[in-house]
């Protein structure tokens, strides 16, 4: 078996890393297993569930569907940097936790992200805009209603 | 569930990754934004020795117009910036209404139009809207390049025209036309799901009002994106009203032959194609009186 593997140099919420990885290492592992940064959720592995989803130069994507070399030389943000520290969540997470937007949370991660960057590009939104930003993020527990109104209830407390 | 090893390479340039491509042949795989290839990886139901990353080539993205009435969109143009281009929203009107139902937002910020068409997954919806606005794709190899016309270039269940050492590196399609209407509608499970039938039509009136041209594709209706010819056909010099539409209806039901699923059997397909190629071709019509 071949065991290729490349230097990269990776920006992770601020934090620059060099690392050996191995060409097949996924983005996803790479940041839970190699970083130690396990806030990243897998869950289905081929883009569906949205559980794994990061920042990668600020925009929501998949991370089960990038490999780690192709991180090489970017800029990842994951639900580690949200908070600005350990007393201060950010406004989506205090909505969340306000709300009941989560239960399991295994999804939660995921949604932070997305919605973090749809809340920058329509901080406004109404309800259908909100389901059609979720529509990428699957949820087991909450039936999303709760997640609705902490994002409506984010969006509230961003605009002040 | 992780990928087979391989080798990867980050391409610096256009040439490089054509010469990679020439020696590995079709043990090598182009990866784009991989949200097809990827996940097919992850199973190991594609097993590459090696994958070329074009990600870098930015020069094989963007959307230019050519000649007033053509537009080319280089295949590394992601869907997130189709999405929100003006110029694409106004001369590719049915890819504009199309690119929501394309998979999720995340999917969308990544994906890229030439590996969606490269692909060639028939349940898709962008090779039918390709097939259906009669576009054209240019592969590039080290011995030179080459048009493939769209209805020439998706020759089975994702698989293409492309040869082992070519890669996709455009596609042209033609504005939309005055007195023109297109829509394009799907019926999925899911928001975001593969279309359990997608229909995508256009049409253009003449001065009287009359249609000088339709097309219908469809996706998910058999091995291959469909392009309906003898339905189109059928509404071209007439003025289309509820009878136009119900006999151009019919004849896509009796054209397809989708192949069933756990999702929907094949005679709901064929209905859903009969109810949905209706639907688009009124919308289409409506639309196209109104530009007039």
């Amino acid at each position: 078996m071949s065991t290729e593997t490349h230097d990269i140099t990776v920006t992770v919420n601020g934090t620059p890393y060099r690392r050996q990885v191995e060409a097949r290492l996924l983005l996803s592992d790479f940041l839970r297993h190699d970083l130690l940064l396990a806030g990243t959720h897998v869950g289905c592995e081929h883009g569906v569930c949205g559980a794994c989803t990061i920042l990668f130069d600020g925009v929501p994507t998949r991370s089960c569907l990038m490999f780690a070399a192709q991180a090489d030389g970017h800029a990842i943000a994951t639900v580690e940097g949200l908070a600005t520290d350990r007393d201060h969540l950010h406004p989506l997470q205090e909505a969340m936790r306000d709300c009941h937007g989560l239960q399991c949370g295994y999804c939660t991660p995921g949604i932070l992200m997305t919605m973090k960057v749809f809340l920058e590009e329509t901080p406004s939104p109404d309800e259908a805009q909100i389901r059609e930003a979720l529509s990428g993020n699957l949820c087991r527990c909450t039936g999303y209603q709760h997640i609705v109104e902490a994002v409506q209830l984010a969006a509230e407390r961003l605009r002040r | 569930m992780k990928p087979a090893p391989f080798r990867y390479v980050a391409a610096r340039t256009v040439e490089q990754a054509l010469q990679l491509k020439a020696e590995f042949g079709d043990e090598a795989r182009f990866l784009a934004g991989g949200q097809s290839l990827v996940p097919t990886m992850n199973f190991r139901l594609t097993q590459p020795a090696m994958l070329i990353d074009v990600n870098p080539l930015a020069e094989l993205a963007g959307v230019e117009t050519r000649a007033g009435d053509r537009i080319r969109i280089g295949a590394l143009t992601r869907y997130r910036d189709l999405e929100r281009d003006p110029a694409t929203a106004r001369n590719l009107p049915l890819i504009h209404e199309a690119l929501p139902h394309i998979a999720h937002p995340q999917i969308r910020n990544r994906g890229t139009i030439g590996g969606n068409l490269a692909h060639a997954d028939p349940a898709s919806e962008m090779p039918a809207i390709v097939v259906a606005l009669g576009g054209r794709l240019r592969a590039q190899s080290q011995k030179g390049e080459r048009w493939i016309e769209a209805a020439d270039f998706f020759v089975g269940a994702l698989t293409t025209a492309l040869e082992a050492d070519e890669m996709l590196m455009e596609v042209e399609l033609p504005t939309a036309p005055a007195r023109s209407g297109a829509c394009f509608i799907e019926v999925s499970r899911r928001r975001g799901d593969f279309a359990l039938i997608g229909v995508a039509a256009t049409i253009r009136l003449d001065e009287e009002g009359r249609c000088a041209e339709a097309r219908i594709g469809l996706c998910n209706a058999g091995e291959v994106p469909i392009f309906a010819a003898e339905a189109s056909e059928s509404i071209a010099g007439r003025a289309v009203g509820a009878a136009e539409i119900k006999q151009a209806a019919d004849l896509v039901q009796g054209a397809i032959d989708p192949g069933g699923s756990v999702h929907a059997s094949k005679e709901y397909q064929r209905h859903l194609a009969g109810v949905l190629t209706a639907r688009a071709l009124a919308t289409a019509v409506q639309r196209a009186e109104q530009a007039a």
